[in-house]
């Protein structure tokens, strides 16, 4: 599946692991939550990083403590409907400070991706080439926003008490 | 009222631009209508029985009287030259072309309206008392901070695949008329102990198959933290409600399920983690949104009251209207006026273009250009002199707009039902039709007193019917319309579920049954006695007796 990352499409480096197939010696893989539970401790003193899949239900919280090992997050979407994995992002990026690449996949569609990158998606699973066409059109929808979210844009109530404190 | 800043006129200019887009690459064929739906029901605009349906927002309520005679004029340039306004102070258009609501949002935008999040997974266009900012028992205008939260929740990036619908209202007064406790999240502006004013937040309330009353999570909300204890709730409600069916996905149920103490646990779990930050609601944000709901320049009382009471007793029609529709303003010299969208005979809520005009003009003349519409489906014209009450009167009747019957028995609440509805059992409209007929006479209605009737074509209850003195509920019975019976219901401040009465009644025998009912009332009431009143000391035994007794 091609990757849409920071708008571009790219290669995906990242191996899935199904929760029984061998570990390679090296190699970046993607493992599921109970998985990374499990062997944590074996994979994390592997050469090359690991990347944590959370199914729409799985807590951002049982991720809290091991993000410092963990280079990349996988939230589903088994249907576009299911908004979790929306809380899920902005959790792990505003309350347990992930800076390694979140990535959204499962069924996504184009008119959610100002949502997806406004709670801290950086890359999206895509079946459709023109998905960096269409993510630079969904980018500049929009110019301000009314609430304070995970892509660090000033809320439209902070810029106009900006204003006013100029003013002062 | 609120006027758009910069910020937010380009905000809905943008939005307007997006959906414009999103209807071409479903025209063009780029969108299947399964990857269209869910985008165009952000954007108000449904597919119903025969064509689509698009709900403009009327945010809390308020309308100017340019944006009034907007609404007319796209009654007459998209629609069949009338439009219907709805429970939820939201006005639905039957008839519009796909292709043409783009531009329809555009004129809409020109009058700083749209129809984001009225409909979807998301949160709905916030709901207030209608007699905001002119009710004598209120401590603050409630809409100061049902805009903010407009605001806050439109296109919310992590809250805009829910579970499922989601609706806030918003009170400032002692009276409850924006049936509070029957929504999602319901705040009530209140002043604790040491003068502060803050909101009282109760979650969990809805209509529906489940009905259920809101319970308090929190009794004292400071301002400040209005947005961040409400971004709490959402969060809780995203991850934790129930996804697997769609029945049970409401905030009610999942409240209900874990338990109230469960649900406060964390919900307060997770404002300690958010409070005092990034939504910090800044003083000069509330000040600023005050500004726009500064009472208007009233004139002095003067001989207003004389002269009114003089004119009632001249003219017993006039007395009749002024009795029913006009409420006391907390300004002397002032009345509140009510205009009944519910002729005799007539589809509640529905008004013709010309009558919308008409109401623009009005507004301007004697209302400070305000209206208000109400979940009754009635409008309002919040600000008028009271010697100006006998033109404005004979003005409304010259539109077949003064009919003398809020909260009377006439003054029905009905959904679309199977006129419209695909969702519906049956038909609605009709029944509201047949009884405001049978009811027609005034001087009985007035006897017969305060008295809510409330019809809905299916349990999704979009007609309130749970919260009615007498609910009215469209059931299918091999294939017949049958409506089934509630009493004792309430929406008010002591919200209560109306329970039903026995079997359903054919659509022939509905109207009948609803005599009988009124009519026992009658027999059994005390002096003074509403209806409402008469049920809970009597219970239902005296109605069932007359129902049944023959079977
Ligand atoms: S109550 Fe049922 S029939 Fe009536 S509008 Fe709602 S969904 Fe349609």
């Amino acid at each position: 599946m091609p990757l849409l990352k920071d708008g571009r499409l790219v290669e995906d480096p990242w191996v899935p692991l199904a929760d029984e197939d061998p570990v390679p010696k090296d190699g970046p893989v993607l493992v599921s939550l109970a998985r990374w539970q499990a062997e944590r401790e074996i994979l994390r003193v592997r050469p090359a990083p690991v990347g944590v899949r959370l199914a729409s239900d799985d807590s951002a919280e049982a991720l809290a403590d091991d993000l410092a090992d963990v280079a990349l997050v996988a939230v589903d979407f088994p249907a576009f409907a299911d908004g979790r994995g929306y809380s899920t992002a902005r959790l792990l990026r505003e309350r347990y400070g992930f800076t390694g690449e979140l990535r959204a996949v499962g069924n996504i569609l184009r008119d959610q991706y100002l949502f997806l990158a406004r709670c801290g998606f950086d890359a999206f699973e895509v079946s459709d080439a023109r998905a960096p066409e269409a993510w630079r059109a969904a980018m500049a929808e929009f110019h301000n926003f009314y609430q304070p979210a995970a892509d660090g844009y000033a809320s439209i109530i902070a810029l106009r008490h900006r204003r006013v404190a100029a003013a002062e | 009222m609120y006027r758009y800043d910069e910020f937010d006129r380009t905000f809905v200019d943008q939005r307007v631009a997006q959906f414009r887009d999103q209807v071409r690459r479903r025209l063009e064929g780029e969108l299947s209508e399964d990857e269209f739906r869910p985008l165009r029901l952000m954007n108000g605009l449904y597919l119903q029985l025969h064509a689509y349906m698009l709900r403009v927002a009327v945010p809390y309520g308020t309308l100017s009287a340019a944006q009034m005679r907007k609404l007319a004029h796209i009654a007459r340039r998209y629609d069949r030259g009338y439009g219907h306004f709805t429970t939820r102070q939201n006005i639905q258009y039957n008839w519009p072309k796909l292709s043409e609501t783009p531009d329809l949002l555009d004129e809409l935008a020109e009058v700083e309206m749209h129809a984001i999040q009225t409909s979807g997974n998301c949160i709905r266009n916030v709901t207030a008392d209608q007699f905001a900012g002119v009710a004598a028992d209120e401590i603050e205008d409630p809409r100061i901070y049902a805009e903010i939260i407009r605001q806050w929740s439109s296109l919310h990036p992590e809250f805009s695949f829910l579970p499922r619908k989601f609706k806030v209202a918003v009170t400032g007064a002692t009276r409850d008329r924006a049936a509070v406790k029957v929504h999602d999240i319901g705040l009530f502006i209140r002043r604790n102990a040491a003068g502060e004013v803050g909101f009282e937040v109760v979650v969990g309330g809805g209509q529906g198959r489940t009905p259920m009353i809101a319970k308090t999570v929190r009794s004292f909300v400071e301002k400040r933290h209005l947005l961040s204890y409400l971004e709490a709730i959402m969060r809780v409600y995203n991850q934790f409600g129930r996804r697997d069916n769609k029945f049970k996905a409401r905030i009610k149920i999942l409240v209900h399920e874990i338990g109230i103490e469960e649900f406060t646990r964390r919900v307060e779990a997770e404002w300690a983690e958010i409070r005092d930050g990034v939504l910090d609601l800044p003083a000069d944000e509330v000040a600023r949104i005050h500004a726009y709901f500064a009472p208007p320049a009233y004139e002095p009382e003067g001989e207003a009251a004389a002269t009114l009471a003089r004119q009632r007793l001249s003219d017993p029609a006039f007395n009749a209207w002024v009795r029913s529709n006009a409420v006391a303003h907390k300004q002397p010299g002032y009345a509140i006026a009510n205009i009944s969208l519910k002729p005799e005979g007539g589809v509640p809520g529905d008004a013709t273009a010309e009558q919308m005009d008409a109401v623009a003009d009005l507004a301007e003349q004697y209302s400070f250009s305000e209206i208000r519409v109400t979940h009754e489906q009635n409008l309002v014209l919040p600000d008028v002199r009271q010697d100006a009450l006998y033109e404005l009167w004979q003005a409304l009747d010259a539109q077949g707009l003064a009919t003398p019957n809020l909260n009377l028995v006439t003054d029905i609440i009905a959904c679309p039902g199977l006129d419209y509805c695909s969702l519906a059992n049956a038909r609605s409209i009709p029944i509201a039709q047949r009884l405001s007929r049978r009811f027609a006479d005034l001087k009985r209605q007035h006897d017969i007193g305060e008295l809510r009737i409330k019809i809905s074509g299916c349990i999704n209850a979009c007609g309130h019917h749970h919260v009615g003195h007498i609910g009215i509920l469209g059931v299918d019975r091999k294939g017949e319309e049958y409506y089934q019976i509630t009493l004792g219901g309430s929406a008010d401040e002591d919200a209560a579920i109306g329970k039903i009465i026995g079997p359903a009644f054919s659509s022939a025998e509905v109207v009948d049954a609803l005599e009988a009912i009124v009519e026992t009332y009658l027999r059994v009431r005390r002096e003074g006695e509403r209806f409402i009143d008469t049920y809970g000391r009597v219970g239902a035994e005296p109605f069932k007796e007359v129902l049944y007794a023959a079977a």
